[in-house]
C-alpha cells in the first residue's frame, strides 16, 4: 500500500478544518507553513521514488479493487507537477504573510488557501474522472473565496463573472462525465482508457470534445479565455500569483491526460489551431493594456497556447516539450506576479500612470523582474528559451510550419509587451511624491522579497539543470504516450 | 431512458440556459440551479431502467455508482448556490442592485479604439 499518496490531499484539508476553528494568527501561519512544508517533502520523495524505480504508484482507497475504488495514481507527470506546485504554493504563502494585505489578516484566508492546496494536489493525483471533478470543485470553491475575500466592489463584480463561468465549466464537465459513464459504465481513467477505444468514433468524438471544452475553459484557451483577464487582476497579488501560476495549469494537465490516456491521438489538428490562436490573441490583448497585472494576465493566455501546441504535436518530443514548458512556466509566471505585488504594495497600483523610474529606486527589484520577464519572452540563457526551443524544433521536425511561425512571432510580441512594462514602470523619472520616493524597496518588504528571490532562483535552477530535467520530462512523455503502462499499473495485467 | 426523463432534462437545461443569459444575478443563480438539477437527473437516468433497486439479487438491478456520484454533485451544487447567493447579497448591499456589470478596464480599452 502506498497510502502516503493521500497525504498531500488529506493533510491540508484537516489543517484547514482546524484553522477554521483556531483563529489565532501566529498559530494559523505556523500550521500552514508546516503543512505546506510536509507536502513539499512528500512530493519530492514521491518524485525521487517514481523516477528511480520508473514505476507508476497506485493507491486504492479503502482497500477495494482499484478498478472500483477511488484511486490515486502518481506517474512521472503527476509527481513533477506536485513538486513544482507545492514549492510555488509554499513561497507564495511566505509572500502573502509578508504582504500583510487586509485579506491575509482575515481568519478565513489561510483555511481557504489550504483547501486550494488540497484541491490542486488531488487534481494531479486523481485516478478517476469524477475524483478529478471533485478536485476541480475543491480548488474552485476556495478560489471563489480567495478572490472575493475583501468584498470590495471590483472583486464582487469580477468575482461574479468568474464564479458563473466556472459553474458553467463544472456543469459541462459533469455532463461529460455522466455521458461517459452512460457509454462505458465506469469513471476510472485506466478502465476508461480501454473501454473508450471500443466506442464508435462519433460517440468518442462527442465525449472527447465535451471534456475538451470543460478543461479548455479552465485552462483559458481560445475562444474560452475571456473570463481570465477580467477576474484575475482584481484579487490581491498573492492570490493572483497562485491562480496565474497554477489554476490554468491544472486545466492544461487535465487536457494532457484526456488527450493521451482517454482519447489518444484524437484531436491533434484542432489542438494545434487552438494553440496558435490562443498564443496570438493572448499576446495581442497584452499589448493593448497599460497596467502590469492586466498585461501579465493576458500573457498567461498566450503562454497556455504554447503548451497546447506541444500537446497538439502528439509525439513524445512534443509532449516532453509541453511538460517542460509547464515546469518552467509555473515558477516564472508566479515570480512575475510576485514582483508586481511588491510594486503594488509600494505604489498602490501597478498602472503605468501611477509609477515610473523604479530602476533608480531599486536596482535589485528591476533584476528580479527582468529575469522572469526575459525567460517568459524566451531569450537565452533562461528556461523559457529552452522550452520554446524544444517546441519549435519539434514543430520543424513534424513539418508544422504554420504554428511554428505563429509561435516565433508571438515570442517577439511577448518581448515587446515586456519592454512596455519595463519602459512604463522601471524607466523614466522618479516620482517626486514624497511617499513614493524612498529607495531600497526590497529592504522594506523583507518576507515578500525573500520569497520572490527564492522563486526567481528556482527559475534559474530550472535553466541550469535543464539537461536532467528535460530527460525527466521526456521519460514522463514516454509514459504518457504508452497508456497501456498506466492501465497495467492501475488494474493489473 | 424513458421519454419523461429525457423531456425533463431537456426542459431543465433549456430554461436554465435561458436564465443564465440574464444580467440579473438572481436569475443566473436560478439558471445554475436548474442546470444543476438537469445534470443530476441525467446522471440518475444513466444508472439503468427507472424503478430498479441498487441491490444485487433483485431482478432489475440498478447500478449504484451514479447514485453515489449524484449525491456528491448535489452537495457541491448546494454549496455553490449558497456562495452565489452570498455574492448576490453583497452586490446588492454595495450598489442596490444585482446586475452583473462590464469590465471597467475593457470598456476603457474599447473607448480608446473609438477615440483614435
Amino acid at each position: 500500500m502506498n497510502n502516503w499518496l493521500a497525504v498531500p490531499i488529506v493533510l491540508p484539508i484537516l489543517a484547514a478544518g482546524v484553522l477554521l476553528v483556531a483563529r489565532d494568527r501566529a498559530f494559523q501561519r505556523t500550521i500552514s507553513m508546516v503543512v505546506l512544508g510536509v507536502n513539499l517533502a512528500v512530493a519530492v520523495v514521491a518524485m525521487v521514488h517514481v523516477a528511480r524505480s520508473d514505476s507508476i504508484e497506485v493507491t486504492a482507497m479503502g482497500g477495494w479493487r482499484s478498478s472500483i475504488a477511488i484511486t490515486l495514481v502518481a506517474d512521472r507527470l503527476s509527481v513533477m507537477m506536485l513538486v513544482i506546485a507545492s514549492a510555488v504554493l509554499l513561497m507564495v504563502l511566505v509572500f502573502a504573510i509578508g504582504q500583510g494585505a487586509s485579506d491575509e489578516r482575515s481568519p478565513l484566508y489561510l483555511p481557504a488557501y489550504l483547501v486550494l492546496v488540497a484541491g490542486i494536489a488531488q487534481a494531479f493525483l486523481a485516478g478517476d474522472l469524477f475524483n478529478l471533478f471533485v478536485a476541480f470543485e475543491l480548488l474552485l470553491m476556495s478560489s471563489y473565496v480567495l478572490l472575493t475575500l475583501e468584498g470590495i466592489n471590483a472583486q464582487i463584480r469580477s468575482g461574479t463573472t468568474y464564479v458563473v463561468l466556472n459553474v458553467v465549466e463544472s456543469s459541462i464537465l459533469l455532463v461529460g462525465i455522466g455521458l461517459i459513464f452512460a457509454a462505458t459504465g465506469t469513471v476510472n481513467m485506466a478502465v476508461l482508457s480501454q473501454r473508450l477505444a471500443e466506442l464508435p468514433d462519433s460517440v468518442a468524438l462527442g465525449l472527447n470534445l465535451l471534456l475538451l471544452v470543460a478543461f479548455g475553459i479552465k485552462a483559458a484557451v481560445f475562444p474560452l479565455f475571456f473570463w481570465l483577464p477580467d477576474s484575475y487582476p482584481t484579487a490581491p497579488s498573492s492570490v493572483t500569483a497562485v491562480f496565474a501560476g497554477l489554476l490554468t495549469k491544472v486545466g492544461v494537465y487535465a487536457i494532457i491526460r484526456t488527450e493521451t490516456l482517454l482519447f489518444p491521438g484524437g484531436q491533434e489538428q484542432l489542438l494545434l489551431v487552438i494553440g496558435g490562436a490562443t498564443m496570438l490573441i493572448g499576446v495581442l490583448g497584452a499589448m493593448s493594456h497599460t497596467q502590469m497585472k492586466r498585461i501579465l494576465s493576458f500573457h498567461i493566455i498566450s503562454q497556455i497556447g504554447y503548451m497546447i501546441m506541444g500537446i497538439g504535436f502528439g509525439t513524445v518530443a512534443g509532449l516532453a516539450a509541453a511538460v517542460f514548458y509547464l515546469l518552467h512556466h509555473i515558477p516564472v509566471k508566479t515570480a512575475l506576479f510576485l514582483v508586481e505585488g511588491i510594486i503594488e504594495k509600494e505604489a498602490g497600483s501597478s498602472s503605468f500612470d501611477r509609477m515610473s523610474g523604479l530602476v533608480h529606486r531599486s536596482g535589485p527589484l528591476a533584476v528580479l523582474f527582468l529575469i522572469p520577464a526575459l525567460s517568459l519572452a524566451g531569450l537565452p540563457p533562461f528556461s523559457g528559451f529552452l522550452a520554446k526551443f524544444a517546441l519549435v524544433r519539434e514543430g520543424f521536425d513534424e513539418a508544422r510550419y504554420g504554428v511554428v511561425i505563429v509561435a516565433i512571432v508571438v515570442s517577439l510580441f511577448t518581448l515587446v509587451s515586456m519592454t512596455k512594462i519595463w519602459t512604463g514602470l522601471f524607466w523614466g523619472d522618479v516620482d517626486p511624491k514624497p511617499a513614493a520616493g524612498r529607495v531600497g524597496i526590497l529592504r522594506h518588504h523583507r518576507l515578500m522579497s525573500m520569497s520572490t528571490v527564492l522563486l526567481v532562483a528556482v527559475t534559474l535552477l530550472i535553466a541550469a539543470l535543464a539537461g536532467p530535467l528535460f530527460d525527466y520530462c521526456e521519460a514522463a512523455a514516454r509514459q504518457l504516450t504508452e497508456p497501456a503502462r498506466y492501465v497495467r499499473a492501475v488494474i493489473g495485467p | 431512458m424513458s421519454l419523461a426523463y429525457a423531456l425533463l432534462i431537456g426542459v431543465l437545461f433549456a430554461t436554465g440556459s435561458f436564465l443564465l443569459m440574464n444580467r440579473s444575478l438572481t436569475r443566473i443563480i436560478l439558471g445554475v440551479a436548474m442546470i444543476g438539477n438537469g445534470i443530476n437527473v441525467l446522471i440518475v437516468t444513466v444508472s439503468s431502467r427507472p424503478g430498479g433497486a441498487p441491490i444485487v439479487g433483485e431482478t432489475d438491478t440498478t447500478d449504484s455508482v451514479p447514485q453515489a456520484l449524484v449525491l456528491t454533485a448535489i452537495v457541491i451544487g448546494f454549496a455553490l448556490i449558497a456562495f452565489m447567493l452570498a455574492l448576490a447579497w453583497r452586490n446588492w448591499t454595495i450598489d442596490g442592485n444585482d446586475i452583473v456589470e462590464d469590465d471597467v478596464e475593457d470598456r476603457r480599452v474599447a473607448r480608446r479604439k473609438d477615440e483614435s
